[in-house]
């Protein structure tokens, strides 16, 4: 453990720190957000290389758990197809709360370039995201920084989840407006 | 001499009207007598149907029924021990034919052979499981692109698509983006038909910009608050702006008007 040195002359002679238990208690999440080790496609490379020595997560607190009842956040790291999409959003229900999404890349965004019939357009369809990153992969960095924003995000709320607002993202005029092709 | 091409309106005239690529007819070339292919032919006898030589690759067109006869005398008695790629072509359109055919291979020889045969649409083929272990996945394959039933094979099960999936997706009938069931249907099986309305359609445009729906994007030129709602009369289309257009037709003297 570090050794501080307590400065008794300005903080009236005491080592306290003064805070709130929201604010304690989001510290503790946001720098140990355990991620489930769950890669779809090439994204999961990316995701593994910040997961390595060279850009190691691990200085966030980031580490991948092998089992959704371990997780806190699920990055679902590329194409997702139709068939899998049950077993995701199934491992997502299987994470306990509180419990936060990153999709990763265009094709979980949006299906990226395959327009066909097998894949998802979009992992918003299915689970609830928090942080969308584009890139086709994106790169570690960029894994790392949406990681960085999360727990920004985290430390915007309070820890009780119950009480996050809810985001609806439907379209308030009806269901979302889509142009056929 | 470049060929001469008539080039008036030959912008306005649609070059190429095939809905699918049809590729350039690769030349034929009959068997040559006294090569391992003559033997071929000569074993498989009144069997083969027609024989030619494609790309240094024997092709021979045989009955459906007697796919598994044929191919068991290429593998026993022509030493083709290898059956490489096994699959269908849908002419259904043009002739209401699939085309199947197995790629086989002679590692002894260093030839290779396709076997080619047309069915009619709901008629099944004979599976050849029992030859080549790797017939097994390249038949469930055809079976779930293409809805050809396989006889006497193993385990015929779709392997590709989920098991209760409808339709045939290598079948050029079916849509590219899905049809009605495939696009619906991650929100079917989780969540059940009457969170269709919720979820909406999918959005197959991902450059797609809905400029009144301002919790996934700004207004164009507006600085607009999240979620703030437009009423009708504010819908107003976006105002055609020449401000930022630059008219390249213009004749100038100098590239940049500032110098």
């Amino acid at each position: 453990m570090a050794q501080h040195q307590v400065n008794y002359a300005s903080t009236a002679g005491l080592p306290i720190a003064l805070t709130s238990v929201d604010k304690l208690v989001n510290w503790g999440r946001t720098n140990s957000l355990w991620p489930l080790t769950y890669g779809l496609a090439c994204c999961a490379i990316e995701m593994m290389a910040s997961g390595a020595a060279r850009f190691d997560f691990d200085r966030f607190g980031v580490i991948f758990r092998a089992s959704p009842r371990q997780a806190d956040v699920m990055i679902l790291a590329g194409t997702l197809s139709k068939k899998h999409a049950e077993f995701a959003r199934r491992l997502y229900d299987q994470m306990t709360e509180p419990k936060w999404v990153i999709s990763m890349g265009s094709c979980a965004n949006t299906g990226g370039m395959f327009n066909t019939y097998a894949t998802v357009q979009g992992v918003d369809r299915i689970i609830p995201v928090d942080m969308y990153l584009p890139g086709c992969a994106p790169r570690p960095e960029t894994l790392q920084y949406a990681m960085m924003m999360l727990q920004k995000k985290i430390r915007k709320y309070p820890a009780d989840f119950k009480k996050y607002p809810i985001q609806d993202l439907t379209n308030q005029k009806g269901p979302r407006k889509v142009r056929l092709i | 001499m470049r060929k001469y091409v008539p080039k008036d309106n030959v912008q306005a005239k649609a070059y190429y009207t095939d809905r699918f690529w049809v590729s350039p007819r690769v030349p034929r070339n009959a068997v040559e007598e006294g090569t391992h292919f003559a033997d071929v032919v000569k074993t498989l006898g009144a069997q083969c149907k027609e024989a030619y030589i494609v790309d240094a690759q024997l092709v021979v067109h045989i009955d459906a029924p007697e796919n598994f006869k044929v191919i068991k005398k290429l593998k026993e008695q022509c030493g083709y021990t290898q059956c490489s790629e096994q699959s269908a072509v849908d002419y259904l359109a043009q002739d209401g034919e699939f085309e199947l055919f197995w790629q086989l291979l002679n590692i002894d020889e260093a030839k290779r052979i396709r076997v080619t045969t047309r069915i009619k649409q709901g008629d099944a083929i004979e599976s050849i499981e029992k030859l080549y272990r790797s017939a097994n996945f390249a038949e469930r394959e055809l079976f779930d692109m293409f809805g050809i039933k396989v006889n006497n094979h193993p385990l015929l099960k779709r392997i590709l698509m989920p098991d209760d999936w409808e339709g045939h997706p290598l079948l050029k009938t079916y849509p590219l983006q899905g049809d009605d069931f495939a696009s619906w249907y991650e929100v079917d099986k989780i969540f059940g038909k009457e969170y269709r309305d919720i979820i909406g359609p999918e959005l197959r445009d991902p450059a797609m910009i809905d400029r009144y729906d301002t919790k996934r994007f700004a207004r164009i030129g507006y600085e607009v608050p999240f979620g703030e709602e437009y009423t009708e009369e504010e819908q107003q289309p976006v105002e055609y702006s020449e401000t930022f257009m630059v008219d390249y037709n213009k004749s100038s003297e100098t590239l940049d008007e500032r110098k």
